[in-house]
């Protein structure tokens, strides 16, 4: 059992909740990797509803493979389809896809605390998947699954977590996960893109990469929101790609275990290089992996699956 | 129609009263005040054993959304909350639809609250055409219709120029431009203060530079053309320096705060996002809601008022992002202020009548009105123990977007008088 009703945000995740949802994404791997039916019936007959009120293509994927590994009954909808468009409020969508008798929202939104809305109208489960700049917890937590496979554990580990910090919702909630399981992490990014309180997060905040890489377990490269540009918050990708790319020559001076991750989707040449991303300490693809394992474990335990109760 | 208040505790800090005496008003005006009076015939006697009795209250900034968006407040209904709240004047902004820019629109305001027949409504006019910061408005024509002030209340005038023409302009009559200060370039798309609140809840911040560079600029443009000037709704400590520092200089600056930034703080604002508490300016740092009470108290800051913000329910019950800015106040100022600083020993009587009372009057150029014979009878009567729970029902503002339901507060107003009228009698409005 999760000591919270709904996913929402980490900062509510205690270390046992969190290494309960590594631990059953874990027993989940068997099932994902069987060359046969990956298919497992442990939400037979529950209804979940994708609501994606923003554009997504990996999260919402990895959430319906997820849903049919589990045998959920999966709706998705949003965006042009949405009555959000038509003007209705958020109160009445959820109020009247409630009356459906659904069991779990699934939300990605791009106004910070819809997924906590939803919870107001609504009896069913509700996972965040992505609100605004505020927080993204399943993005954490297959990115701690990613490292922990990596390492073996997640205490002492020292991450940086390097970009567009102010506007990241995937900095906002892997941030505080990452202390919470004993790891330090440092913000790296210029400063019109650093956070506006880092003391909130308890991390050291620089604007150099160069000066913290070599001490670094896991460099944590964020997507560069190309329409951040226009207000000028940097000058230009070139800059932006000398300054804080990831590229070779930075590699080189990555302790010989560290790993590179990055969310997705990549602006190659900008935030990482080509190259960078297809090298071996790389785990971009291993990240996307886990988030089928993570979201099948968060989905099975807020309704009701007990963590030791799975057998591949 | 006459009244004889009876042993009210009255507090006038204009006359240097502050005892227990009878109050008889006749018609219009306060016919006499002293002890032991007896009632004539056809003299209504009211026992105000207990409570008090003040110059009436006048919130010098509220919103009525009328004309244009009546869904929201209209005068009439804004008298009604204005009225229960204990207040005799409020002084309207202009940021309706049409924008209330011409003298025509001033008569407007004035008309309708005849009309309502509760409360004196003290128009303020639009500095610029449509609130735009483009274009002097008739601001001549308006204070012949009645305007008491002048403010482009809801933007900053972005333009330094600009301000400094209204303001040049302002200065050949006796009003002051009340100025919000925002400088939009450095607020954006701010939602809630920056810092630990926009961090914590991931939404774009609204820096208290954006006030306060503007607060400093609109300071040298009052030295500059003479014109006075009032701080609206001020909300950080740099602020209130930059105020305390004009004063000092003998520059002809007043300012004012609301009860929301004095009593509560980004810190309120939690994982519920409850959009009640979004507000412009944003609710800042407890630090500075400190600093704020301090200033309050000690003279720094002149007037309390509200910036009554009326938006319907749908406007409210929706993602934080895109809800509209603003609370309700008028019928929570007084219970705030009596509950948390006057009850509790911080503020004298005195000066609660000051900045509810006298001051707002002497910032928008309106007659005095005193507990003394002869002077018209605007008043209102307190009992400090009476208490109110802010719940909906409670309030008579067609909108419920209080940042402060669901409190219980300790000390209200339950009788006031409008040159002589009794508006609201025993709490309950006229």
């Amino acid at each position: 059992m999760l000591s919270v009703k709904n996913l929402i945000d980490t900062y509510s995740l205690t270390a046992d909740d969190i290494t309960q949802i590594l631990d059953t994404a874990a027993s989940f791997e068997a099932i994902n990797n069987r060359p046969g039916i990956k298919k497992v019936p442990a939400l037979r007959g529950r209804t979940i509803v994708n609501l994606f009120l923003e554009p997504s293509t990996r999260t919402k994927s990895s959430f319906e493979l997820a849903e049919k590994r589990l045998s959920a009954d999966s709706l998705s909808m949003g965006g042009s389809t949405s009555s959000v468009v038509k003007g209705e409020s958020l109160a009445d969508t959820i109020q009247t896809i409630d009356a459906m008798n659904v069991d779990m929202f699934v939300c990605r939104a791009r106004l910070a605390g819809t997924p906590q809305k939803i919870t107001e109208n609504t009896d069913a489960v509700v996972i965040n998947a992505g609100d605004g700049k505020h927080q993204h917890p399943t993005q954490a937590m297959l990115d701690l699954y990613t490292i922990r496979k990596h390492f073996g554990h997640l205490d002492g580990l020292k991450v940086a977590i390097v970009g567009d910090l102010a506007h990241s919702r995937v900095c906002g909630s892997l941030a505080p996960a990452l202390k919470t399981m004993g790891a330090e992490v440092t913000l790296v990014g210029p400063p019109t893109f650093q956070v506006d309180d880092p003391d909130w997060f308890g991390c050291p905040q620089t604007s150099s990469l160069d000066e913290v890489i070599e001490d670094m377990d896991v460099v944590y490269m964020l997507r560069v929101q190309l329409e951040r540009m226009e207000g000028a918050a940097i000058p230009s990708k070139r800059e932006y790609n000398r300054l804080y790319g990831l590229d070779m020559r930075r590699v080189n001076h990555m302790k010989e275990n560290a790993i590179i991750c990055h969310p997705g989707p990549m602006n190659r040449g900008m935030e990482i290089n080509a190259d960078v991303a297809d090298c071996a300490r790389s785990r971009i693809l291993n990240q996307v992996n886990a988030g089928v394992l993570t979201r099948m474990a968060e989905m099975y335990l807020l309704l009701g699956g007990e963590s030791n109760g799975i057998s591949a | 129609m006459a009244f004889l208040l009876k042993g009210a505790h009255a507090v006038d800090p204009q006359v240097g009263l502050d005892e227990v005496v009878d109050v008889l008003i006749d018609g219009e005006r306060v016919a006499e005040v002293g002890s032991d009076l007896e009632a004539g015939q056809d003299v209504q006697v009211i026992d105000a054993t207990g409570k008090y009795l003040v110059p009436g209250l006048v919130d010098m900034h509220v919103h009525f959304r009328d004309p244009g968006f009546e869904y929201k407040e209209t005068i009439e209904t804004g008298s009604r909350a204005a009225t229960h709240g204990g207040f005799t004047d409020v002084a309207t902004m202009p940021n309706t639809d049409p924008v209330t820019d011409t003298g025509t629109g001033i008569r407007y305001q004035i008309d309708r609250g005849h009309a309502a027949g509760l409360c004196h409504i003290r128009p303020i006019g639009a500095m610029t055409r449509g609130e735009k910061g483009e274009a002097l408005s008739e601001i001549g024509d308006m204070v012949l219709e009645g305007a008491v002030a002048f403010s482009d209340d809801g933007h900053g005038v972005q333009s330094a120029g600009m301000m400094r023409t209204c303001m040049e302009y302002i200065a050949q009559f006796d009003r002051v431009a009340i100025a919000h200060c925002e400088i939009e370039t450095l607020s954006g798309h701010g939602v809630i203060n920056e810092g630990k609140a926009s961090t914590r809840l991931g939404m774009f911040g609204w820096p208290a530079l954006a006030e306060e560079l503007e607060i400093y600029r609109d300071i040298e443009l009052c030295r500059l053309t003479g014109c006075p000037l009032h701080i609206a709704h001020i909300s950080t400590v740099k602020g209130l320096e930059l105020v305390k520092g004009a004063k000092a200089e003998g520059l002809p600056v007043t300012c004012e705060v609301t009860p929301h930034h004095l009593f509560l703080n980004e810190d309120d604002i939690d994982t519920t996002y409850n959009t009640n508490l979004k507000m412009n300016p944003p609710l800042r740092t407890p630090d500075d809601a400190a600093a704020l009470r301090e200033g309050i108290l000690d003279g720094s800051i002149d007037c309390l008022v509200t910036d009554h913000a009326p938006h319907a329910a749908h406007e409210k019950d929706c993602e934080w992002e895109i809800a509209f800015f603003g609370t309700v106040g008028l019928e929570t100022s007084l219970p705030l202020m009596l509950n948390n600083l006057v009850r509790t020993g911080k503020m004298s009587w005195q000066r609660l009548v000051e900045v509810m009372a006298v001051n707002p009057r002497s910032v928008l150029r309106l007659p005095k009105v005193k507990v003394e014979r002869g002077s018209v009878a605007d008043l209102t009567l307190i009992d400090p123990d009476r208490e109110v729970t802010v719940t909906e029902d409670y309030l008579q503002s067609r909108s419920k977007n209080s940042a402060f339901l669901g409190q219980t507060l300790v000390g209200s107003a339950t009788d006031v008088f409008v040159a002589g009228r009794r508006t609201l009698e025993n709490g309950v409005v006229a």
